[in-house]
């Protein structure tokens, strides 16, 4: 039997964005809500950046969002990624208002522009982690 | 003065003494050398004595009290920068803002950097962020991000952004100590290897060793020094946190917040772009510069690529920009030679790349923490 280890970046273990991950694996994509005054956010903080209120949850949104823009990257600043190269990553705004930034997946039309529609899929690229990711509408 | 205008600090506060050392690959130098070679340069320039220098601002030094040390600097107010690339604006502000209010009578902001040697590379290990799982990191992928948002916004093209890197390098080869010496042209930076596409190897910074010293006074105690003093006519500041996850990242290009600091600056030193003779700009990478001659009212919004076409930037053109080859071709000292070509210009000190009848200079970082320096003749 062969293992093959994940040799890609794991996400910086980070208290508030924990929550984030274990709902990816789940297959929910979800933004940071205030309890208190119903701002959504993202990535994670300790408290709200509109109120300050420290009360906060998860919630799951629609994973429908519209393309800002994109890149591909043809220098690997880590070793997993250089069998990748060039590799896209894409900034997406999620219909309910935070940005993300992800990747794209499946077949990319020659001329891609920014406004296309995008919706998330879920990537299990380990045993471990699971990727939000974005495929065009 | 009342509290919080700073117009009150209009030409009060000089630049009087500027050094730098060379600029490349020295990996025999620690960076404490580097510094004590630019600051007694710096000294020299200015002729005050070791003694006499009672401030110390230190940017990308690792540890100030050990720079004070090696320099036998004790100073009465001492202030220490990380080592990002928008401290010279806020260092330089922050040493004006001492000095009126007299903490210090003569300051000395020292920057180091050995990148280049010690092969950092502001991306990947080096630079952590929440993104990392997806392959995003490095500052230029964030600029490589906006370059395309504006190339989709406002159709500029990427041989419009290669009139910046083609402006600059001719400037480095007309000045000595700059890095980069061979001519390129908008061809070769259309061809050249991409690194974060849209963006290619000559839209990005050099990373390289060297440091710089500027030496500040009150612009009453500058009278007295050796040569004549370059005054801070106007200051604007704006720090815009909102996307600073993505590191180096904002979703206007930072078009509000370097209104406001050319709005601040221009009504504080009494200037409009037009006085402007020319302007050093904050470039880790091309697209910023775009950026910032929009947010800085240059042109309109949207339209810098068509702006720059033709040589704008070089000097002859309208607007010449980094004189000294900027950061994409003199050398990586995160806005500190910036300045000190500011000065220099002002001076007439810069022979073949002197631009004729320099009045006004003005710096400009569009970065999270927006800054914008006017600079006049004493």
């Amino acid at each position: 039997m062969t293992t093959t280890t994940y040799n890609k970046p794991l996400p910086i273990d980070n208290v508030s964005a924990r929550p984030f991950w274990a709902h990816a694996k789940e297959g929910r994509l979800v933004v940071q809500h205030c309890d208190v005054c119903g701002h959504l956010h993202f990535p994670p903080g300790p408290v709200c950046p509109a109120c300050l209120a420290d009360k906060q949850s998860f919630q799951q949104v629609s994973g429908r969002g519209t393309l800002v823009s994109w890149v591909h990257f043809h220098r690997a600043y880590w070793d997993g990624f250089q069998g990748d190269l060039p590799y896209n990553v894409c900034l997406v705004r999620l219909a309910e208002g935070p940005i993300i930034i992800s990747n794209l997946v499946g077949e990319l039309p020659e001329k891609l522009r920014a406004g296309v529609g995008v919706t998330v899929v879920f990537d299990a690229v380990s045993e471990a982690l699971t990727l939000p990711r974005f495929k065009l509408d | 003065m009342t509290m919080g205008d700073l117009k009150e600090l209009r030409n009060k506060i000089a630049v009087v003494g500027v050094g730098n050392t060379a600029y490349g690959n020295f990996p025999e130098i620690e960076d404490y050398g580097l510094g004590a070679q630019a600051f007694s340069r710096a000294l020299d320039d200015c002729g005050l004595e070791r003694d006499q220098i009672d401030g110390l601002l230190v940017c990308r030094v690792p540890y100030y009290a050990r720079m004070g040390e090696v320099l036998g600097v004790h100073p009465r107010w001492t202030a220490t920068m990380p080592p990002h690339g928008r401290m010279s604006g806020m260092g330089i502000i922050e040493a004006m803002m001492a000095l009126q209010c007299g903490a210090a009578q003569y300051v000395a902001l020292i920057y180091t950097n050995i990148g280049r040697s010690r092969r950092v590379t502001y991306g990947g290990e080096d630079a952590s962020s929440f993104w990392d799982p997806w392959g995003f990191t490095s500052p230029g992928g964030a600029h490589a991000m906006m370059f395309r948002m504006h190339m989709e916004q406002y159709g500029t093209t990427t041989r419009q952004l290669a009139e910046v890197s083609v402006a600059f390098r001719k400037h480095a080869i007309l000045y000595p100590d700059a890095i980069m010496k061979k001519p390129i042209t908008i061809d070769d930076h259309e061809t050249a290897k991409f690194i974060v596409e849209p963006l290619r190897l000559l839209d990005y910074c050099l990373i390289s060793d060297g440091a710089t010293c500027l030496i500040m006074t009150t612009a009453d105690r500058a009278r007295d020094l050796r040569k004549r003093p370059v005054l801070i006519s106007g200051v604007g500041a704006k720090d815009d946190y909102h996307d600073a996850s993505v590191l180096n990242f904002a979703q206007d290009c930072w078009y509000g917040p370097l209104q406001k600091v050319a709005q601040e600056s221009y009504e504080m030193a009494g200037v409009s772009p037009a006085d402007v003779s020319a302007l050093m700009c904050y470039d880790n990478f091309s697209p910023t510069v775009l950026f910032s001659l929009e947010g800085l009212g240059f042109c309109k919004r949207g339209e810098s690529g068509p702006y720059v076409e033709g040589g704008t930037l070089a000097l002859g053109g309208k607007l010449p920009t980094n004189t000294d080859g900027g950061h994409l071709s003199n050398t990586y000292m995160q806005g500190w030679a910036h300045n000190i070509e500011a000065v220099r210009q002002l001076r007439g000190e810069c022979g073949a790349r002197q631009v004729p009848d320099c009045k006004v200079v003005q710096f400009v970082q569009a970065t999270p923490c927006t800054r914008s320096i006017v600079y006049t003749l004493g």
